[in-house]
């Protein structure tokens, strides 16, 4: 489905703050993988998304997303076979449009723009009707500015938006890092709901290791822009936290260092 | 009383007709998030555009070759914008200028264009109704509920939706699959052929173009913008287009006001700055003012409280 080959990517080239975020990564994703992503502070998991996603160019290697090279395809053409969600909630939604303008622009992914009206009749019933499956009420606030929504309720309706034309690859950066207990377990639990469902190939990064564990069937471990660590079926299985923070210690012969990880282990 | 008439008549009527500036200036500086400074040049481009084609006798071909030239500007402000990476103000600079001189080759490098006892578009109007001023205000008024009715409508469809995300969330629309650069092209254009309208209206209602006659059209046209929507409101696109007319309308009573109370007219300009000023500034006062009364009131508290 999806794959990066010998990818790389120097941050400030030719400089003092030189940085290799991506070296020589090469990922391979089966179609309808569950990849969870997890690290230390600087590893280039973000940086990884961002590649695939097309915010920037690779200085090395090749991108492939179904068979097509995507390399150097813009970033909002690769949008048309990519969702994605930001740890920042406000980042997916316009917060000054309606919830169901919002929807609208989402829905019009993949399409060609038209003059027709923004939002018909048969539209605002499908916007509601998946509204009504995240159980929150806001099928009820569609005239809403999106803006008036809480953090965690902008973050469901964005995964409603990023999977409405459902994407040949979905990339989650940490979009429950920034909220609450009850309310990241409840788009967590709606992300696994919606991934298996539409069966979509998914790349997601996490500082919960345990729900690295827990959601997909892969896990990936990256260190200083490489991937250290790639585990599934048994071997994931049978993983425990303690286990996998061993390895990582291992591997990278140093203490796992992503603050947010260390205080949710 | 029907002095009080005619001025009030002669207000709306400006009023009417600058309110597409402030149509132009809600798409780039509320709708797009960029101060757009083209404004400058596209409304005398529009004004020269339509006075050389009225003096050629087609008033109407004239008004119509000013929108799509006042749209070419806005695409050109947007192209050092977008592709060239210009940053948004400097690149309203930019166009403005180099306006400046386009202005005056087409008006044929004469700085004023003399329209006197020639036909306008007001001219059908004036022989129906047989009054100048009332076919003023009727042809305006048409012109202006034309426009609002395109616009509102064009910002009811889906890509109208696209613009209006792309001033407000730039990254959630690229990951929408919508490509920004031409979202901004079209608002621009969209924009700027309004302004040039204005423009183009302006020169044939005042029966002159003037090479000099777009400085400062920004600050009115804001000026007109923030009125409008403290008086009005901005809380749907409806709102916002009446509050751009009733804005414009009274930002040139107030003009209209300030003339007769014996202001020389050269301080127009400052006291236009100075109505923005105030407007620009509103919401802050209003909180410096709740924020000292909370202090006061808290200082009051505290101070019985001592007593006790």
């Amino acid at each position: 489905m999806l794959s990066c080959n010998n990818i790389t990517k120097i941050f400030n080239k030719g400089t003092l703050n030189e940085k290799k975020a991506l070296d020589d990564v090469t990922l391979q994703l089966n179609d309808g993988d569950f990849v969870t992503v997890i690290g230390g502070n600087g590893a280039g998991k973000s940086t990884l998304l961002n590649a695939i996603a097309g915010s920037f160019f690779v200085d090395g290697g090749t991108l492939q997303l179904d068979g097509e090279d995507i390399t150097f395809m813009p970033e909002h053409k690769r949008a048309r076979l990519i969702g994605r969600l930001f740890q920042d909630p406000l980042k997916g939604t316009a917060p000054d449009m309606t919830i169901e303008e919002n929807m609208a622009l989402a829905a019009g992914r993949g399409g060609k723009f038209s003059f027709g009206i923004g939002i018909g009749k048969a539209q605002r019933a499908y916007f509601r009707e998946r509204l009504e499956k995240l159980g929150l009420g806001l099928e009820n606030r569609m005239k809403n500015k999106m803006g008036l929504l809480s953090g965690g309720q902008r973050q469901a309706v964005t995964l409603l938006m990023a999977t409405m034309s459902v994407p040949k690859l979905l990339l989650l950066d940490e979009h429950t890092a920034a909220l609450d207990p009850a309310t990241a377990e409840k788009v967590i639990n709606l992300t696994k709901e919606i991934v298996e469902q539409e069966h979509i190939t998914t790349l997601m990064i996490t500082h919960n290791i345990h729900s690295a564990l827990e959601c997909g069937n892969r896990t990936i471990m990256m260190d200083d822009g490489k991937i250290i660590l790639d585990i599934n079926g048994d071997e994931r299985k049978n993983m425990t936290v303690e286990a996998l923070l061993q390895l990582f210690r291992l591997k990278s012969s140093k203490e796992l260092d992503n603050d947010r990880m260390l205080l949710t282990k | 009383m029907g002095d009080v008439l005619s001025f009030l008549e002669s207000s709306v009527t400006q009023g009417i007709i600058y309110s597409l500036v402030a149509i132009g200036l809600f798409i780039s500086y509320r709708i797009l998030d960029i101060a757009d400074l083209t404004v400058d040049g596209s409304f005398t481009l529009g004004a020269a555009v339509s006075a050389t084609f009225t003096i050629n006798g087609k008033p109407l071909l004239g008004v119509f070759m000013a929108i799509i030239s006042g749209m070419l500007a806005g695409c050109v402000t947007a192209f050092l914008q977008t592709k060239l990476k210009i940053h948004p103000i400097m690149a309203g600079i930019l166009t403005m200028t180099g306006l400046y001189s386009i202005n005056l080759r087409v008006m044929g490098k004469t700085p004023t264009l003399s329209l006197m006892r020639i036909d306008t578009i007001f001219t059908p109007f004036e022989r129906l109704l047989g009054d100048k001023n009332a076919s003023y205000l009727v042809t305006s008024v048409i012109l202006l509920l034309l426009v609002l009715i395109l616009v509102i409508m064009f910002f009811k469809t889906h890509l109208g939706l696209c613009v209006r995300a792309t001033g407000n969330n730039e990254a959630m629309v690229r990951s929408s699959s919508i490509n920004v650069d031409v979202m901004k092209f079209i608002a621009l254009a969209i924009a700027n052929g309004s302004v040039a309208l204005s423009g183009a209206v302006l020169a044939q209602y005042q029966h002159s173009a003037n090479i000099s006659m777009g400085t400062g059209i920004v600050i009115i046209g804001l000026a007109s913008l923030i009125i409008g929507e403290i008086i009005v409101g901005k809380k749907h696109l409806i709102q916002n287009a009446i509050a751009v007319v009733i804005g414009s309308i009274v930002y040139w009573i107030i003009i209209a006001l300030v003339m007769r109370a014996d202001i020389d007219v050269s301080d127009i300009k400052l006291l236009s700055a100075l109505i923005i000023i105030l407007s620009l500034s509103y919401p802050v006062i209003i909180n410096k003012i709740k924020f000292f009364r909370q202090k006061a009131t808290g200082n009051r508290l505290a101070q019985t409280k001592g007593e006790k």
